[in-house]
């Protein structure tokens, strides 16, 4: 397998791979890292990438795996908290500025999700994998799948309406 | 859209049970300028997925042939493999048995035995020109003194 070929069978993917990396890590620093590691290791076992049948599911529960390791190891320790500027096109200022805050709750909300949850959140509100192909990367099953994910949404609702009704009601 | 489906929909949405076709439809219902109040808090989450979607990898990935590290391997390999040629040959050359004696009385016999066949070859050499001396003899026969 050449180099072109490799790399037209990741690129559509690796954007993915990197968001479930920075979903589990946080830092955008750790997370190219990790995604780099990755593909790497996908180019090393190039031989092998014919045999399997699904190379983006192989490598989303490949990347799932690696960052849970990372997590675990020591170097989690010295995890930065990096935040990315969030963007959107509403109009009026005020607006925008209680938007991006709170658009920003979520993302912390997010980090404070279990991390199955948070994976499950990722693939399916993010990606819009389906439940078939989240349950096999993750290897849950889809009833699994679906409880987690339902937790997760009314998780995130409920600190949500928490924070938009704080000082109002 | 009916604000009766919509709440249907999120009701089925916190319960995963959802199609992505449906979600999709939610998805673009909260990206209308203004909802339903009692449904605001469902915006940020909504918008948060649709940004977070956009974010790329933008680092490059070092991909390595193996075939110039292949190259390599054997630039080196003949490199070792010219050098040990010349450490090995080297010393056979300048042979380092050179015929000596540890013992001088020894050496002292040898360097005798030597000298002596040298000098016996040497006699016998010259004793083949003994008949040069006739050439003496005829030649003082004519020119006398």
């Amino acid at each position: 397998m050449t180099q072109t070929e490799f790399l037209h069978i990741v690129m559509p993917f690796k954007d993915k791979v990197f968001r479930l990396a920075k979903r589990l890590l946080v830092s955008r620093e750790e997370a190219e890292d990790a995604t780099q590691e990755v593909l790497l290791k996908l180019w090393k076992n190039k031989t092998k990438m014919q045999e399997y049948k699904n190379v983006e599911a192989f490598s989303m529960t490949m990347t799932k795996n690696f960052c849970l390791d990372k997590l675990k190891s020591k170097q989690a320790q010295n995890l930065k908290l990096v935040h990315s500027n969030y963007q959107d096109n509403n109009t009026s200022l005020q607006k925008q500025l209680e938007f991006s805050d709170s658009v920003d709750w979520v993302a912390k909300i997010m980090e404070d999700l279990p991390e199955q949850q948070k994976l499950v959140v990722q693939l399916r509100d993010i990606e819009q994998y389906d439940f078939d192909e989240i349950g096999k990367m993750l290897d849950m099953n889809n009833t699994a799948v679906r409880v987690a994910l339902s937790r997760a949404r009314k998780t995130i609702r409920e600190k949500l309406t928490k924070t938009h009704n704080y000082g109002v009601r | 859209m009916v604000l009766d489906n919509i709440e249907e929909l999120l009701e089925k949405y916190d319960n995963g049970e959802t199609s992505l076709i449906e979600e999709q439809q939610l998805k673009n219902y909260f990206k209308q300028e203004t909802v339903a109040p009692h449904l605001e808090m469902y915006k940020p989450m909504f918008a948060y997925f649709s940004v977070s979607q956009e974010e790329q990898f933008t680092k490059d990935v070092p991909l390595k042939t193996n075939k110039n590290n292949l190259y390599k391997w054997i630039s080196v390999a003949a490199v070792a493999v010219l050098m040990l040629g010349f450490y090995f040959k080297s010393p056979l050359t300048s042979a380092e048995d050179l015929g000596t004696y540890d013992d001088p009385e020894m050496a002292y016999l040898e360097v005798k035995k030597s000298l002596e066949m040298i000098s016996t070859q040497f006699n016998k050499g010259a004793s083949s020109i003994n008949y040069l001396a006739e050439v003496d003899n005829t030649t003082s026969l004519i020119f006398k003194k």
